[in-house]
């Protein structure tokens, strides 16, 4: 699917800040299922592309002089290819360490309960099977509803609350997959024709051995299609969030977030 | 087991052991009330200079002196020759290691170290993959805790590669006492350690990234509060850069610069005494003020230099090292000339039944403790402390490591009835840039209380001057 990508981040400011510093991972990542054929990212004042541990391409913006808004505008064209929700162990990051606990994905005496009778499935019918169930079984528990929680709020509370958005049914899932065993991570990207969704989208890969990695967007109760762009991986949101960043001075502020996916004709 | 059983420095065999000769003669024929003398002196000397230590855990962290104690450590030349090339062997494997396992883990594959042990470890950092740092170093200033059970048998009790603290009280302590006993020096050849500060500067600017040919160092500190910023100030002064927090540094297009009266000034390479955790808030703790926003970009696009190396506590933690004889032989194709403790790991099922059957024998630790903190002394614990103790290892076994409990050397301590034997061990600071070096000498630690093992300062313990003798016609004294 050949897909017309522009995301536009506009943070207003209450207060001048005097500098501000932020990590954008905006940019698609290098991968199997999909293919960039242009992308530019503007806005900030300087800009420089690093690439951190987990292979995600992630610019350094900074703005040094006063300012009391913040912009950053990313666009272009990726073709992606339906992989059947599976990519081959192919990035270099090593399965094992998503098994570890981070603040956003620790489990709780709740996750675990609920998780639990997942690893029965996963001893009787295999992996595919109690991560499809686990799914199917999260997106029933959990409400899809914004407004209960932040980007930062753990797995735990989203799951006692019995709401949230997609960083939560990902962080939820990425618990739970600890639970039964199966290493987990976050993902975040894009998604076309995501229904409400005006910012970007956040789903889960989980490992099963001989296979690979395998999506699972419990959010909308499937995995990944070729209607989903990858930006960045991580063991949570905090590693893999779209835009991280802190300022000196500015107050509060508002943000607000457009973001248009739309099939073009190659 | 009573002292005899143990190794003293000074005296074995009933006799005086050669590098003490000429000591052991003098300090019996010097009253002890010129001992208690020198003793107050030394005590007065450091409360002016002000070398103090936070003590956490009590009170909130109370601010105390460090008992200091004025009979010399002595290593002859033969002894320092294996504790030397016995550190810089252990040094190279550790940054051998830390370079490996976060490019090509190829250790990892082997099956020589179980891949989870590294992997889901909470001190492997995945925000150093792929990351080639300069000349391939990671833990520029180690800091190796060696203990001795006999004349020939040295031990590692633990290595340091994070932020080893404790170097500023090898070279005060040594200032001490060449004011306390000037004649003592005129007579032995003791190796100076004095040029550490200069050392270590040549240690960081040589790992500065590499198109800069004059490096701007800086030493960064979390602040007066930090329980060794005594330590940051002393060092940063010595070696004449500046001593600067998280909020004197800025990263702007991926440099790192720092806040000075003429403007920003470029920085290349950052000695770091603050946790990794602090680092920087937008990779590690948000919460942190004490870290530089942007470090970590800078750090991975070369930019700058930062030392320790993040990521550097898998190398040091407690449950990797029961793996460093088989680390050492893997990277280097050498045998350990250092001795590794044998080492229960609690997370396999057969070390922990053992461990639970003879805790009166062992010293249980915490596998990420540090300070000697959270620690079971078999021998020296009640009942009850040892019954507390095992609770909390049957409810968490994968927390804890085991080991016998060894014979630590003694050496003859000045203490309220005059001179006896106290335990010691031993911390070379090992510095890695161009070459793997340790000044002769390092912190001697003293276990002050009769009998006792731990010899942590947060414990009550004091710390004594090494002196490592020259060789006969060594190059001459700097």
């Amino acid at each position: 699917m050949r897909l017309q990508i522009s995301h536009e981040t506009v943070y207003s400011l209450t207060q001048a800040a005097s500098r501000s510093i932020q990590y954008l991972r905006l940019t698609p990542r290098v991968d199997r299922c999909q293919r960039t054929e242009s992308w530019v990212i503007e806005g900030p004042e300087r800009l420089r592309p690093w690439t951190d541990g987990y292979g995600n391409t992630v610019h350094v913006a900074s703005e040094s002089t006063t300012h009391d808004s913040l912009v950053i505008r990313v666009s272009g064209v990726v073709t992606t290819r339906d992989t059947a929700g599976v990519l081959p162990l192919d990035d270099g990051l090593p399965p094992d360490m998503f098994l570890r606990e981070t603040p956003l994905t620790a489990v709780s005496a709740e996750i675990a309960g609920f998780a639990r009778p997942f690893a029965d499935t996963r001893a009787a019918e295999g992996d595919i099977a109690a991560l499809h169930a686990l799914m199917t079984a999260q997106a029933d528990a959990i409400a899809f509803e914004a407004g209960h929680t932040s980007v930062f709020t753990p797995a735990a509370s989203a799951f006692s609350t019995g709401k949230g958005v997609c960083q939560d049914h990902a962080h939820i899932f990425i618990a739970a997959c600890r639970v039964i065993g199966l290493p987990c991570r976050y993902v975040s990207g894009y998604l076309a024709f995501g229904s409400g969704d005006v910012a970007t989208h956040a789903w889960a890969e989980a490992f099963v051995a001989d296979l690979g990695w395998v999506s699972f967007d419990p959010a909308n109760r499937q995995s990944a299609t070729d209607a989903y762009v990858r930006l960045a991986v991580g063991p949570d949101y905090a590693a893999a969030a779209p835009v991280i960043g802190v300022r000196t001075g500015g107050g509060g502020e508002e943000v607000s977030v457009a973001v248009q996916v739309e099939q073009v004709q190659s | 087991m009573s002292e005899t059983a143990f190794f003293d420095e000074m005296h074995s065999g009933g006799g005086v052991r050669a590098p003490y000769d000429r000591y052991a003669a003098w300090l019996h024929s010097t009253p002890v009330e010129t001992l208690k003398q020198r003793h107050d002196q030394a005590n007065s000397l450091f409360r002016t200079v002000g070398i103090t230590f936070n003590v956490y855990g009590e009170d909130g962290g109370v601010e105390r002196l460090i008992p200091f104690d004025i009979v010399p450590r002595i290593i002859s030349a033969e002894e320092w020759d294996i504790v030397e090339r016995g550190v810089i062997q252990r040094v190279d494997a550790l940054n051998a290691f830390l370079h490996d396992v976060y490019n090509d883990q190829e250790i990892l594959r082997s099956g020589r170290i179980p891949p989870e042990l590294v992997l889901t470890n909470d001190a492997f950092r995945p925000e150093m993959l792929g990351l080639r740092l300069p000349r391939s170093v990671y833990a520029h200033v180690a800091g190796i805790d060696i203990v001795r059970i006999d004349a020939k048998t040295f031990y590692v009790l633990e290595d340091n590669a994070r932020t080893p603290s404790g170097v500023s009280y090898m070279l005060e302590n040594r200032q001490a006492m060449m004011r306390l006993f000037p004649d003592l020096f005129a007579a032995y050849p003791v190796a100076p350690v004095s040029h550490y500060p200069e050392l270590l500067l040549d240690t960081l600017r040589a790992v500065a990234p590499k198109e800069v040919e004059d490096p701007t160092v800086v030493l960064l500190t979390p602040g007066q509060y930090n329980s060794a910023y005594f330590e940051h100030a002393f060092l940063a002064q010595e070696m004449g850069i500046e001593l600067v927090e998280g909020q004197d540094l800025f990263v702007d297009d991926g440099d790192v610069f720092m806040r000075t009266t003429r403007g920003p000034k470029r920085v290349h390479v950052i000695y770091r005494r603050i946790d990794d955790d602090f680092l920087d808030p937008l990779t590690f703790r948000r919460d942190s003020t004490l870290g530089v926003a942007g470090l970590m970009a800078a750090c991975r696009l070369g930019r700058v230099t930062v030392c320790n190396a993040v990521g550097g506590g898998i190398a040091d933690d407690k449950a990797i090292y029961a793996y460093m004889p088989e680390i050492i032989r893997f990277y280097l194709g050498q045998e350990p000339i250092l001795k590794n403790v044998p080492t229960y790991t609690l997370r396999r099922k057969k070390d922990l039944d053992y461990t639970l059957a003879h805790l009166p024998e062992l010293v249980v630790k915490e596998v990420h403790g540090s300070g000697g903190y959270g620690m079971l002394v078999g021998p020296a614990a009640s009942k009850a402390e040892i019954e507390a103790f095992r609770a909390k290892i049957v409810a968490a076994p994968d927390g804890f490591i085991a080991q016998p409990t060894l014979a630590l050397s003694t050496c003859p301590t000045f203490v309220e009835d005059g001179i006896a034997p106290r335990h010691v061990d031993l911390r070379p600071f090992v510095l890695s840039g161009q070459k793997t070096t340790v000044v002769p000498g390092g912190l001697t630690r003293v276990a002050m209380r009769q009998g006792s093992l731990v010899v942590n300062s947060s414990q009550g313990g004091g710390t004594k001057d090494t002196w490592v003798l020259e060789k006969p016609h060594a190059r001459p004294r700097r």
